[in-house]
């Protein structure tokens, strides 16, 4: 940029610095795409009905599903969405209607920090609150782990999408006679009403996809479970055990198991994209 | 009669006169209020519940004994954190080397130089990434960049660069570089989208400015752009950095998993968070367990700081210099 650099040296640093970023911008495609394809071919051929149904079976054995690993994220994130939800939401309806003073920014600037602890630190916690006092591992124990995960990622998301409820609107209200409280409840949370699930489909999306906080809360079983007080499974443990099992059978199972989870926390973005669209142009 | 159903009418108009007496109002801000209070408990029992759980370990070790000592021994009870906290700081600083110039170049690809006609489809390649699960990154590590490190890249790194220490050994894939590419792919997506939060909040007027004086695009970034939002990609980077300390699974399945400190990057290592993965469900001894825990609380305190610290100053930016200039 100094003065004696000619104007064809400046438009070349230009072009030339133009074209740099334009490749880093490809470059970030690589592993996408790498990662992608390679889950769709390798997993792809794993798929069938028994997979989804099934048991796992021991090595060698042909078949076998990851059934109740399925049924083991569902049900854990069933319990988060219990526990956590109602709560991220609120603190995030706190934070979009009252949160302007000094106590509110205090609550979203700790909501934004918790939003950045490493997941496998809540693992601890939630065997600190649960596994601890029960004295052996259990779904209930991965399920407020991945609560305590959802709550400040929630609050976040609905506070900013409540905000965007049109400031007329609530005006409107309150010029009509209605008091704040029933202004917040029918018309601003009732118009946010599609951000607020958005926010909780990304947490369950989120949430699906955890590893770390399950190892050693819900630890895993070869079994059904339904029972809160016992062990279960989960999608990501089966894929993470499969992996680093070495067995080539087991290898194409965590290939394909990944898949089924790419396509869960895929649906439920698309979900939460289509939700978000649609309630800005409400919003307009 | 007719008086009750009046009182009643009075009771119902009083219920829903607006102001600062009503009932309603009362119990709704102080329903919200206490929500908001739980966001406060949450942190407040992460805290007291990692402490309790380390607590047996501080009977055994000082602080400073544990985080200098590299002898990682539960069969005899000794704990030392040091290996950990090389492998972490190592495979953390590789990830940011790798994935900052390239974080930065894309966010000014996306708010500068790509067509603004284009605008947040270009956005959809970063919010897939940052949608993978980090399971499915350790799987896609361990099957196709752990065997092209080793097979292509530590070989070629090693042949021209073998005189450095960083490229000394026989490469077998597992290790630093592996954990450290891993992360970089990870990070990227936070990196990014929080650097073109910052550079979209530069007023129009600057880059104007400097493009109507001659700059050419790139000088107008320089100028205008860079500056105005440096603290805030500062941030970002340290939003990444804290992403990458405590991201577990990926770097679990690609470390190697082996308590060692070496100057190589081709050579096995270990993590914080990956050593608190492998070894607490079978941890038997509370002070085991502890030492797990204190591992899980100097991470939790580091990451604390340092998101901290990029809340701060990505805020900073975000409300533009009058707020800096008070």
């Amino acid at each position: 940029m100094s003065l004696h650099s000619s104007f064809t040296y400046r438009k070349a640093v230009d072009r030339g610095m133009a074209g740099l970023c334009a490749v880093f911008f490809a470059l970030a495609f690589v592993p996408l795409i790498s990662v992608l394809w390679l889950v769709i071919s390798k997993g792809a051929a794993g798929l069938s009905w028994g997979f989804f149904t099934q048991l796992p079976k021991p090595v060698g054995e042909e078949g076998g599903g990851i059934g109740n690993a399925l049924i083991g994220t569902l049900f854990m994130v069933g319990i988060a969405c219990v526990a956590g939800l109602p709560l991220g939401v609120g603190a995030g309806i706190y934070l979009a209607e009252k949160g302007d003073g000094t106590f509110g920014s205090t609550v979203r600037f700790v909501a934004e920090v918790l939003s950045g602890v490493p997941s496998i630190v809540v693992g601890i916690v939630a065997y600190a609150l649960v596994v601890k006092p029960m004295g052996h591992f259990s779904a209930l124990a991965g399920g407020v782990a991945l609560a305590i995960l959802m709550i400040p990622t929630v609050a976040r998301t609905t506070e900013e999408l409540v905000r965007l409820v049109p400031g007329s609107l609530r005006e409107a209200s309150l010029a009509l006679g209605v008091p704040n409280w029933k202004t917040s409840l029918r018309v601003i949370i009732r118009t946010a009403m599609g951000g607020i699930v958005t926010a909780c489909l990304l947490a369950v999306a989120r949430a699906a996809g955890e590893t770390a906080p399950l190892i050693f809360t819900a630890l895993n079983n070869q079994y059904w479970n339904v029972d809160p007080r016992a062990p279960t499974a989960s999608l990501t443990v089966a894929i993470y055990n499969y992996a680093i099992s070495p067995y080539d059978d087991w290898h194409a199972k965590a290939w394909t198991a990944s898949l089924v989870l790419l396509i869960v926390v895929g649906l439920l973005n698309i979900a939460s994209r289509y939700l978000t669209r649609s309630r800005l142009k409400g919003a307009r | 009669m007719a008086e009750a159903a009046g009182n009643l009418a009075v009771e119902a108009a009083e219920e829903n006169r607006p102001g600062p007496g009503n009932v309603g109002d009362r119990v709704f801000n102080g329903t919200l209020w206490a929500l908001g209070v739980m966001v406060l408990v949450v942190a407040g029992l992460i805290v007291l519940n990692l402490a309790l759980v380390a607590r047996p370990l501080a009977k055994e070790h000082s602080l400073w004994g544990f985080i200098t000592s590299s002898e990682w021994n539960p069969v005899d009870d000794r704990y030392g954190a040091l290996p950990f906290l090389y492998g972490t700081l190592v495979t953390s600083a590789l990830s940011i080397l790798m994935a900052v110039p390239v974080a930065i170049g894309l966010a000014l690809f996306i708010t500068q130089f790509a067509p603004a006609k284009l605008g947040r489809v270009l956005t959809i390649p970063v919010e897939l990434l940052a949608a993978i699960p980090s399971v499915v990154y350790g799987l896609w590590g361990l099957f196709i960049v752990v065997p092209w490190l080793r097979e292509s890249i530590q070989p070629w790194l090693g042949r021209h660069f073998g005189f450095l220490p960083l490229f000394q050994g026989p490469p077998i894939g597992l290790g630093f570089l592996a954990a450290g590419a891993i992360l970089a792919v990870m990070i990227l997506p936070t990196v990014v989208s929080v650097s073109v939060e910052v550079m979209k909040t530069t007023p129009e007027a600057n880059r104007e400015a400097a493009l109507a004086l001659g700059a050419t695009k790139w000088e107008a970034v320089m100028l205008a752009v860079i500056p105005y939002s440096r603290a805030g990609i500062l941030g970002a980077v340290l939003l990444g950095l804290g992403r990458a300390l405590g991201e577990t699974m990926a770097v679990t399945m690609v470390i190697g998993n082996s308590p060692r400190i070496s100057a190589s990057l081709f050579a096995a290592g270990y993590s914080l968070p990956a050593v608190i993965a492998n070894e607490f469900a079978e941890a038997v001894s509370d002070v085991h367990i502890g030492a797990l825990a204190g591992l899980g609380l100097i991470l939790f305190a580091t990451t604390f700081l340092l998101n901290a610290g990029a809340r701060i100053l990505v805020t900073a930016v975000q409300k533009g210099p009058s707020r800096i200039s008070g």
